[in-house]
């Protein structure tokens, strides 16, 4: 499943270092780059052409001018190398320009994908899986993805059309001393073979013992109070250290591969360089081949090996690539249950100043789990009429919070049925539905961008003035005004400069300024000081008025004058009235005005009373 | 250049290996440019006669030198990338010793990731440094050294006339090296802006859906997206230029040579065999050109990560040498005294003015809303947090002139959100045991039924041998609470302090928990911060925090008679139970 495999950590899978589903994926982003990807591939062919010149170049001057001491021609044969210089500039510029960028241009169509699926994906998504890792997915993995179409791809067909190339050279020129030269092949196919297969081997176990170390650093930096606390110290420095030996001792036994095959690759070249020198030297005495053709074989053994080491060393660049893709696929995968009736339609901000609605809201025997059959509501059935004022009450966890959550169609109820304006709302287009709402929370998320960005909020038919009214009617205008810039004051680091006060205020004004059919307020708990709780509730007044309210209250006084009080208890609808009918009733609402009134004596206490220190 | 200089002590240490190292290094570069002298003298002999014999002996040379280097290329990576390894392994343990001798403050304000990723990824480029980056300056170095002597004596004008073009190549390394890492910092900058957007469009996703701001954040991205590409074409185009001029200038030299060398061969000033090892020289000269750019590389981003690393082993410890406190002659009895305690974090005042004796054997319980102080106040007596002078004792000592092994073993400590390893069950609780401990198993027995965890232990699939998972995940915050608790009582401390730490635990266990644990506590000293007044009723004296000020003190029934703010409290929390107990 898609949602497992994220939630795995990041480093622990080492994928294969080629899988042909994942790869097809892949080249369906190259498709639409496809020209520029034929352009880099005929220089890479032209420039492995071109890079057979210069020892061919060298044996005809040894052949037909050194030997023969013949001066004449030189000149060309110099121009023929300065002509094969300047256009191996230019089709390595081209190859390099154009595979690097239509790499690059890959990532940025991948990325988009990544943050539009990101914005689709259900708010149930983001309950499990924690931003930073998702930051990852779009940064991290998607640069890993990059070394493949920039490096790893394109200079593997490099090096094979460099090899083939030397070695259809060679038979033109001898093919005696081709087969003389290519022996060694095997060899070397063997040698890199052992040294793939014990590399892998040792890579995973490297691999094993970070993941052990980034783990152990983990848990211990996080738990480094408690460690302290229990004087631990020694003890877990002795474990930490077993682990760093561990890695070290495992790397250790990897240098040895790498230093076998290194050499292991040169001697073999050498050995080929010998044997040409052997038999071609014969040749040569024998008069069957020319010594500049010996020579230029020489030459050509010296470039034919860079390749093949280069070409094992792409295989760790293909396997992070293809682990990286993997986690990126998986999210691309992950399916987005919460969607409009016209499925799959990418949200545009034209379509979400649709008409605004009495607002009218029913919930009809609504059923809710986060999970399985954990129920949060029971059985839930209100009516809210339109322009009705309705507070939401009850103890923590009696599922106040969800019943907003669900009227947004954040999460989809199981049973029963919600609708506005007498639509079933799954029936809506989401931003169709939303955009009746305007949602206050009470933690007031501000993004970066200007004061007005953020009352607007990206609706740009809400003029300047319009703005400026909406930041009046709920009075944040005055403290916006004493800002050095203003309303196009820049929010620093999510409104901290702001007070908690003026955090809601702001979020009044931009609730205002939308003009929602059904303003939702998820009330603040916090306590702010007297004189903007003033403010505040003045606003609420502005805010409320000519329109559907819900309000989930933790401050009983907040809904005091509410229209209708609905009173949850443990996922149930369990009382409905107004304040004074609820209280008659003696019931929990009473309890709870109880409660409250405790808790407003007790914040009262410490001035009331002397401190007794 | 100071933070390096603090590396070189932890090179030096391996300097037997480097030196083995470089020998190897040297007998290898020496060998392999001895190959193309074999090579001259073959062609020579071959535009003159030659024996089949002799060519033979040309061939085996050929084949023996490209072996012995081989076989000192092996030694030299062994011996100088294993040295790497061992001064990695040194620094990763100098770096988390240092980690564990940090305070708590230290922690709270860095990023976990971040230290981790400084014992990862930044110890792993300085392992680059000194191991990789100096084999290749060093074999970069001979080779160029040994290849243009060896020209210069075949024929010194050619030689100069092949090296004229590679100033250049320096000139170009170094314009273009500095090009790039400025482009790719500008590139970095812009994935870290790529990335907050990403971040605040995550964190805000509700607002982001109720406003329908989903295409306004996607072109926000887009955009950043879009700068982002454009900055990286910029980088491209830049190496697309830079990387074919390498090829072009040094194909430059060996055009120079195949013109000039040519004519010195013909007008009979050097063989044929001399040009042929010539032009071999000039080819292994490509690589160390190239490795200058590569090798400075290296440098730079090892020495940024050393400095990186630096900062956190010469960050200061929580004790240094000069500021440990002497053992004090008697053990601690437990004894505790605030002394008109007050203290502040991070610039914000949290305790004022807290005064309190508790004696050995007493229990202090502390109540208050949220952010009324009770948890850092507890912080300090274990010096979690430091508190000034004269302000907190323990048996008359100021905790601040005990030495922190003396004073933390003294005290033990159950925090509401309790940290567990992951370990099994028992392990976590032995956790607490001193070395000293002469039956583990018994003690942590009993600690596990004083804390009521062994109701649970038969529930669990492997009894206490249980693994908790990371950070006890596989437990319920009750049972976890409990472990933690067992942990801190298996400790054998003087003075115990429970941070909230039965929050998650029923009522009825509570009481249970608390009376056994006044039996185990006799004669010790226990601070107890809690919400709940059933928790806190039996202590001998309760104080009432608020905003850091102690503005309530007595007993239960003193407080409750007195009708203040631990009266509406009680009051509040009868009425809690009541409205619990509707269904």
């Amino acid at each position: 499943m898609a949602r497992t495999r994220i939630a795995m950590s990041d480093d622990d899978v080492l994928g294969k270092a080629y899988d042909g589903r994942l790869m097809r994926r892949l080249v369906g982003f190259m498709r639409p780059h496809r020209v520029a990807i034929a352009w880099a591939f005929a220089s890479i062919v032209g420039l492995s052409a071109l890079q057979l010149a210069p020892p061919y170049l060298t044996k005809l001057a040894i052949d037909e001018h050194i030997v023969t001491g013949q001066l004449e021609g030189l000149g060309v044969l110099a121009s023929i190398f300065l002509t094969v210089l300047v256009l191996s500039y230019v089709f390595e510029f081209a190859q390099t320009y154009l595979m690097q960028v239509t790499g690059q241009r890959i990532i940025f169509d991948l990325r988009m994908r990544i943050q539009e699926h990101l914005q689709r994906l259900d708010v149930a998504f983001y309950d499990r899986n924690p931003v930073g890792r998702l930051m990852t997915r779009v940064t991290t993995d998607v640069d890993a993805l990059n070394d493949l179409f920039a490096s790893g791809v394109i200079t593997v067909f490099r090096d094979v059309f460099t090899l083939v190339g030397i070695a259809v050279v060679l038979f033109v020129m001898d093919w005696r001393l081709a087969i003389v030269a290519l022996s060694v092949l095997p060899l070397i196919a063997a040698v890199t073979q052992w040294f793939r297969t014990n590399a892998r081997q040792s890579y995973r176990e490297v691999r094993g013992w970070i993941a052990r170390i980034n783990a152990f650093l983990q848990e211990n930096i996080t738990g480094m109070a408690t460690v302290q606390l229990f004087r631990r110290e020694e003890r877990h420095f002795a474990k930490f250290d077993e682990v760093n030996q561990g890695h070290r001792d495992a790397n250790i036994a990897s240098i040895f591969y790498y230093a076998v095959f290194y050499p292991a690759i040169e001697i073999l070249g050498a050995l080929a360089i010998a044997a040409i020198l052997w038999f071609g030297g014969g040749w040569t005495l024998q008069g069957t081949l020319e010594l500049g053709s010996l020579v230029a074989f020489v030459l050509y053994s010296q470039r034919f090996f860079r390749p093949i080491q280069d070409l094992s060393e792409k295989f760790n660049v293909l396997q992070s690539a293809m682990a990286s893709s993997e986690r990126i696929f998986a999210l691309l995968d992950t399916s987005v249950d919460i969607v409009g009736p016209q499925a799959f339609a990418v949200p545009t901000p034209s379509s979400a100043t649709t008409k605004r609605g009495p607002g009218h809201i029913r919930f009809e025997h609504v059923w809710f789990a986060y999970r399985d059959e954990n129920w949060v509501l029971e059985d839930v059935s209100f009516e809210v009429a339109p322009g009705q004022r309705v507070g939401v009450v009850g103890a923590t966890g009696a599922g106040k919070t969800t019943v907003i959550n669900l009227l947004m169609r954040f999460y989809d109820i199981q049973r029963g049925r919600i609708t506005i304006d007498r639509v079933d709302i799954r029936e809506l287009p989401l931003d169709t539905l939303r955009a009746r709402f305007g949602l206050v929370l009470q933690d007031v998320y501000l993004f970066s961008g200007t004061v007005a960005d953020n009352i607007r909020l990206g609706r740009e038919s809400i003029s300047d003035a319009e703005v400026r009214r909406a930041a009046e009617a709920v009075h944040a205008d005055r403290f916006i005004r004493a800002l050095p810039d203003g309303y196009e004051m820049a929010v620093a680091e999510r409104g901290a400069t702001f007070s908690v006060g003026q955090r809601q205020l702001l979020s009044f004004a931009r609730a205002l300024a939308h003009d929602p059919a059904v303003l939702v307020l998820d009330e603040a708990t916090s306590s702010i000081d007297t004189d903007t709780e003033r403010l505040i509730q003045e606003a609420l007044h502005v805010l409320m008025a000519d329109r559907t309210t819900i309000a989930v209250a933790h401050r009983l006084s907040t809904v005091q004058d509410m229209d209708e009080i609905l009173v949850f208890h443990k996922g149930r609808l369990r009382e409905q009235g107004t304040h004074q009918e609820l209280l008659s009733q003696r019931g929990l609402y009473h309890t709870l005005y109880e409660l409250q009134y405790r808790d407003q004596e007790s914040q009262i206490a410490p001035e009331a009373l002397p401190a007794t220190t | 250049m100071s933070p390096l200089r603090k590396l070189l002590p932890r090179v030096l240490r391996y300097r037997r290996e480097f030196l083995w190292g470089l020998l190897y290094l040297t007998c290898a570069s020496g060998l392999a440019l001895a190959g193309p002298w074999v090579l001259r003298y073959a062609i020579d002999d071959l535009t003159a006669n030659v024996t089949r014999a002799k060519l033979g002996l040309y061939a085996g040379a050929l084949l023996g030198l490209a072996m012995l280097a081989g076989l000192f290329r092996f030694l030299m990576r062994r011996i100088i990338v294993g040295a790497s390894r061992a001064i990695e392994y040194d620094l990763r343990n100098l770096f988390y010793a240092r980690l564990q001798r940090l305070p708590l403050s230290y922690f709270q304000k860095q990023r976990t990731g971040d230290l981790m990723s400084r014992a990862t990824n930044d110890l792993n480029a300085v392992r680059m440094m000194v191991g990789p980056a100096i084999m290749y300056m060093a074999s970069t170095g001979i080779t160029f050294v040994v290849a243009v002597s060896l020209m210069v004596s075949i024929e010194p004008t050619l030689t100069l006339l092949a090296l004229l073009p590679l100033p250049l190549v320096t000139v170009v390394v170094k314009r273009a090296g500095a090009a790039i890492y400025r482009h790719t910092a500008r590139i970095q900058e812009q994935l870290s802006t790529l990335s907050a957007v990403v971040q605040e469009s995550l964190a805000g996703v509700r607002v982001v859906r109720a406003y329908g701001r989903e295409a306004i954040e996607t072109e926000r991205f887009r955009e950043e997206n879009a700068e982002y590409l454009r900055r990286n074409t910029s980088l491209i185009r830049l190496q697309a230029i830079f990387y074919p001029s390498m090829g072009f200038i040094l194909g430059l030299a060996g055009l120079l040579v195949l013109w000039v060398g040519a004519r010195h061969v013909i007008e009979g000033r050097i063989t044929v065999g001399q040009f042929v090892a010539f032009n071999a020289y000039l080819v292994m000269l490509t690589w160390p050109m190239i490795a200058f750019g590569f090798v400075t590389n290296l440098l730079q981003r090892g020495s940024a990560a050393w400095r990186r690393m630096d900062e956190v082993l010469s960050t200061e410890p929580a004790e240094t040498e000069s500021t440990r406190g002497e053992v004090p002659a008697r053990p601690l009895a437990g004894h505790l005294e605030l002394r008109d305690l007050t203290f502040a974090y991070n610039g914000q005042p949290v305790l004022d003015g807290v005064s309190v004796v508790v004696e050995p054997g007493q229990t202090l319980a502390l109540v208050g809303p949220t952010g009324s102080g009770k948890s850092t106040l507890l912080g300090l007596l274990p010096r979690l947090f430091d508190p000034p002078a004269g302000a907190v004792f323990i048996d008359g000592h100021d905790v601040r002139d005990l030495p922190l092994a003396t004073l933390r073993s003294t005290i033990a400590m159950a925090p509401q959100d309790p940290f567990l390893f992951s370990d099994t069950v028992v392990a976590n609780v032995r956790f607490g045991l001193g070395d000293g401990a002469t039956e583990p198993d018994a003690a942590a027995g009993e600690a596990m039924a004083t804390s009521r965890l062994d109701k649970d232990l038969e529930d669990l699939p492997d009894g206490d041998q249980t693994r908790v998972g990371e950070r006890g995940v596989t437990l319920s915050g009750g049972q976890k609470q409990r472990a933690s608790l067992a942990r801190a009582i298996a400790a054998d401390p003087r003075i115990l302090l429970l941070d909230d730490a039965l929050s998650a635990v029923d009522a009825y266990t509570e009481a249970e928990i608390l009376g056994r644990l006044g039996t185990v506590m006799h004669g010790r000293t226990t601070v107890i911060v809690s919400h709940r007044i059933s928790t806190v009723q039996r202590a001998d004296l309760i104080l009432v925090l608020d905003e850091g000020r102690v503005v309530e003190r007595g007993t239960h029934d003193e407080l409750l008679a007195r009708g203040g703010l631990y009266a509406g409290l009680y009051q509040k929390q009868l009425l809690e139970q009541a409205l619990e107990e509707v269904s």
